[in-house]
């Protein structure tokens, strides 16, 4: 049920400001895909766009083309919800509602999609928290607020919460940048888990993470501040990390910029 | 099979039907074309009402009309998305209306008396049948006890803060804090009544041969009640956001608590302070029941706030409205203009002084 | 406040910090960083013993100063009640269940009962109109506005709230009466059979009329710390809700609303504390009938504020003392919904405190 994903001359913009520049790149499906890059190059808003949360911050706008299975989520026609559920996102720092328990959390979404039948709820809540390999330590706490757990299992419920709407494809911006190492390497275990059933686009600072999980590796770039940030080099992440074509990626990969 | 494939098979959505129909405006403008019609149909046919009744059902059969409609062509999620979004701009409408009306109201009757004669006499003297007649005396009087309120308001209210910011620990600067929040909601014929009690029934006999005397200064205790809180509330918000450092630069240079208070953290944050107060004078200068209470009313002019009852805009204005002559209308009306005038004018002030200023930024 | 430290961790740093910084021999010089601040509530960091006089002297003002709020409140229970008692003594019938008000005849007979029921129910009509549509409006300014319109228009609302009351009583009386009265005689007409529309009339200066009035000044209140509240919800929040494909109404109700709960809460009970106490707008609006109805549209209704200003003037040492003594009922009433309102409103800001 995994989809592909396809960006050509993708460039977005706030307001007058042109965040990143025609980007193109394919995602095959059931994969994981790492987007790095300095700061401030647009990976995030480029993660942002694919799943159409880039429009909601105001004067933010969108232009080129971005297709999942050959249908453009940018037709006028196109219903936002529906692409926004079928595209998950997991972002930098753990979000749970603070007023739900870690069940109402992990429902939220099912719930607004209008399944009521509590028992398929609680099936539902109990397979995504395995899913997303957090069932064991909250199983007995289900009816206690989201916010109460550590930030690690927070990122976890988020990760359960987007899974539990069964979507094709997960956006990751981010995701253990606010976590201590062990908590990063629960959520590194669970994406390679995750993969099976789900294309996963992951931005992240960290390269070794980018070079342990990923599939393939995408390199951001901008040319000074202010400049719109580019896709510099995509491919495979054992190329990347390894040999790249380009001289930027090489210099950012080695440490020696950025 | 998923979930929700299985049990919402409409819903779950797949790529092939990210797409939806959207409801075009033309329908749009056609749903309401046909409640207007209908409306008008139903109550002017059956004579059930007025113009008012054809508008306010017309308003109903659209929203319900949009419902179905949208429902139909969107979905239920859009339709009530879009329900919910029309009753949330048809409540700002409806708000609209009689504050529209309270201004228009305002300028046109009170637009009438609006001379020299209104500003420079005062009721003395006046006559059920004489059109003339004033409230300079009740200007000067908001002007003395708004005045003399806020100089026993002002240096409590910031000294109160400053315990609060600066001085106060533990349980007893929680209650203080705790019941500056609770006074805030205290009625103002509540206040006026405490005075009335205190000051005009057994501390002003002392001074008058046993006999209790209203005056414009209970007024101005009554009115300082009621500021306190509010000026205690905003200037301790404008001290803490004062910064630390700045405090510490000048304990590091020697200066005791006492001068950095002074000379540091209160200028810092006084522009700050000065909106707060002058909104806490804006309040008061509009209350009318502890005037009515504790200053008594005078049709003549007073400017001795100790002795004798005074009048004020607020209470003018309350005593024209229920006065039986033909001409008290227009008077009411006009005070009611300078008296928003004049508080509307110092709350803009006031809000102007707060977009400047630096600290709140 | 950013990393300055808070008041609690001072609160014990201040002793020890000020001997600390004295027992160190004159002439060593501190070096600026090891140099420890001295606390905000720690007293005088100079030894002269003249400055330190100055400093208690202040700080005993200040703190003077802050005590006056509870004086205050307690001195206005006590004289309130010193002044209340000898009338409710000489009164003929139970205060708290007899309807009428004569308390300047030689046999003093009055009670609260009328003037409660009347302030309690047009309060509860007041804010039965005007929290939706307060709500609504809030969120419209947090969430539906552009910023361009929801500046001023939140700015006009806040201007609204600074319109003295006489004026909209006056308003009140001379405008709105007539739209009033006409909608009083058609819900009359058709709708009699509930008992709320009732009777025979006259109508026009009703409870209905004095709510509404009511309504339109508590809603400014009830908007902008509503619209504060919905402004404060977290953005991640709402993209969590919208990135789970939620529509902006769902969104608003997975993520604002519930987060915004209890502020609106405390809302709502600040703005039923303002409109239980209103006087002015009330006194030219209601008909000041002494009974006990739910018809709300016909001429009637009281409140214990306005009846205040309606008969003090007249009132002589006894009904001075009744006057009071309602006073005196309002103000436990109001005290009781705004101290509610505000430990709400502290529990919610403790728990967003330790959220954070």
């Amino acid at each position: 049920m995994a989809k592909r994903i396809e960006a050509s001359n993708v460039s977005s913009y706030y307001g007058s400001f042109k965040a990143i520049d025609s980007i193109s790149m394919t995602v095959e499906p059931k994969t994981i895909t790492a987007l790095i890059g300095p700061s401030g190059c647009g990976k995030s808003t480029f993660l942002r766009s694919i799943n159409r949360m880039h429009e909601v911050l105001p004067n933010a706008r969108i232009e080129g083309r971005l297709t999942i299975d050959e249908q453009n989520i940018y037709d006028p026609d196109v219903d936002v919800t529906a692409v926004r559920r079928l595209i998950g996102m997991v972002f930098q720092r753990p979000n749970p509602f603070p007023t739900m328990s870690i069940y109402e959390n992990v429902v939220a979404g099912l719930k607004l999609n209008g399944v009521k039948k509590k028992s398929l709820l609680d099936d539902a809540a109990e397979q995504s928290l395995k899913s997303a390999n957090l069932w064991n330590e909250v199983k007995d706490r289900l009816n206690r607020p989201g916010a109460g757990l550590s930030g690690g299992q927070q990122q976890r419920l988020c990760i359960a919460r987007t899974i539990a709407v069964e979507p094709q494809v997960v956006l990751m911006d981010e995701p253990c940048s606010a976590l201590d190492p062990i908590s990063t390497l629960a959520i590194e275990d669970l994406m390679f888990k995750l993969k099976d059933r789900f294309t996963i686009i992951i931005v992240t600072h960290n390269m070794q993470q980018a070079a342990r999980v990923s599939d393939k590796t995408g390199f951001f770039s901008i040319d000074k501040t202010g400049d719109p940030g580019r896709l510099i080099e995509y491919d495979d992440t054992q190329k990347i990390f390894s040999n790249p074509t380009q001289k930027k990626t090489e210099d950012y990969i080695t440490g020696r910029f950025g | 099979m998923s979930l929700l494939d299985r049990e919402l098979p409409g819903v779950a959505m797949t790529p092939d039907n990210i797409r939806t129909q959207k409801l075009p405006l033309v329908a749009n403008l056609g749903v309401a074309l046909a409640a207007v019609v209908v409306s008008a149909a139903l109550v002017l046919g059956l004579g059930l009402g007025n113009w008012v009744l054809v508008i306010v059902l017309s308003w109903v059969l659209y929203l319900v009309g949009l419902l179905y409609a949208a429902g139909r062509v969107e979905g239920r999620r859009a339709a009530r998305n879009r329900a919910w979004q029309s009753l949330i701009y048809s409540a700002c409408l409806l708000a609209i209306l009689p504050l529209a009306s309270v201004v228009w109201t305002l300028v046109s009757k009170g637009a009438s008396r609006l001379d020299g004669n209104f500003f420079g006499t005062s009721m003395n003297n006046i006559g059920a049948r004489d059109a003339n007649g004033g409230a300079y005396h009740a200007i000067i009087g908001t002007l003395e006890q708004v005045g003399i309120a806020a100089l026993i308001a002002v240096p409590l209210g910031v000294l109160g803060a400053i315990y609060l910011v600066e001085y106060g620990r533990g349980k007893f600067a929680g209650t203080v804090r705790f019941f500056v929040d609770v006074m805030t909601g205290i009625p103002s014929i509540v206040a006026g009544l405490f005075i009335l009690s205190f000051w005009v029934l057994i501390v002003s006999p002392w001074f008058n041969n046993g006999q209790p005397r209203f005056s414009g200064f209970a007024a101005s205790l009554a009115l300082s009640v009621l500021m306190l809180p509010t000026i205690v509330r905003s200037t301790e918000e404008m001290l803490r956001l004062v910064p630390g450092p700045l405090r510490e630069g000048a304990y590091a240079l020697g200066v005791p608590q006492w001068k950095t208070i002074l000379k540091i953290v209160v200028p810092t944050a006084l522009p700050g302070i000065v909106t707060g107060v002058m909104l806490a004078i804006a309040r008061a200068a509009g209350e009318t029941a502890p005037v009515l209470l504790v200053a008594g009313g005078a049709a003549a002019i007073n400017f001795d706030p100790f002795t004798g009852n005074q009048s004020s805009l607020a209470l003018y204005v309350y005593q024209q409205a229920g006065d039986a002559s033909k001409y008290a209308p227009a008077r009411a009306w006009t005070a009611a203009l300078t008296l928003v005038a004049i508080v509307l004018i110092l709350t803009i002030a006031a809000k102007m002084l707060a977009r400047r200023n630096s600290l709140t930024r | 406040m950013g990393d300055y430290p808070s008041s609690s961790t001072n609160a014990s740093a201040g002793g020890s910090g000020v001997t600390g910084r004295h027992a160190r021999p004159a002439g060593t010089g501190v070096s600026p960083s090891s140099y420890d601040e001295p606390p905000i509530g720690g007293g005088g960091a100079l030894p002269k013993k003249s400055r330190f006089s100055m400093e208690a002297g202040f700080r005993g003002l200040s703190t003077g100063a802050g005590a006056m709020v509870l004086v205050i409140i307690v001195a206005i229970a006590i004289f309130l009640i010193s002044k209340a008692a000898p009338a409710i003594s000489a009164d003929t019938v139970n205060f708290l269940t007899y309807k009428q008000w004569f308390p300047n005849d030689t046999n003093p007979n009055f009670g609260i009962a009328a003037l409660a029921f009347g302030t309690v129910l047009s309060s509860v009509i007041a804010l039965l109109v005007a929290v939706p549509i307060a709500l609504g409006i809030a969120l419209f300014l947090s969430h539906y506005a552009p910023k361009r319109l929801a500046n001023p228009l939140g700015f006009v609302i806040d201007l609204l709230a600074a319109v003295p009351s006489v004026v909209f009583g006056l308003w009140g009386r001379d405008v709105f009466m007539e739209p009033v009265r006409d909608f009083s005689v058609w819900l009359n007409k058709y709708f009699s059979w509930i008992p709320l529309f009732g009777g025979d009339g006259p109508f026009g200066r009703s409870i209905l009329l004095g709510s509404l009035v009511l309504s339109i000044m508590v809603l400014p209140i009830v908007t902008s710390l509503s619209r504060e509240v919905f402004q404060q919800t977290p953005g991640m929040n709402e993209e969590a809700a919208l990135a789970l494909g939620a529509t902006k109404w769902e969104m608003i109700r997975t993520a604002v609303l519930p987060y915004g709960k209890p502020g609106v809460i405390a809302a709502v009970m600040l703005g039923l504390g303002r409109a239980l106490g209103e006087t002015i707008a009330l006194a030219l609006t209601l008909g000041t009938v002494f009974s006990i109805s739910f018809n709300i549209i016909e001429n009637g209704g009281n409140s214990i504020a306005a009846n205040i200003a309606n008969t003090f003037g007249e009132a002589n040492a006894t009904g001075r003392g009744a006057l009071i003594a309602s006073g005196l009922v309002l103000f436990a009433i109001t005290l009781v919904v705004n101290m509610a309102a505000r430990a709400i409103i502290y529990r919610r800001r403790e728990f967003r405190d330790s959220a954070a």
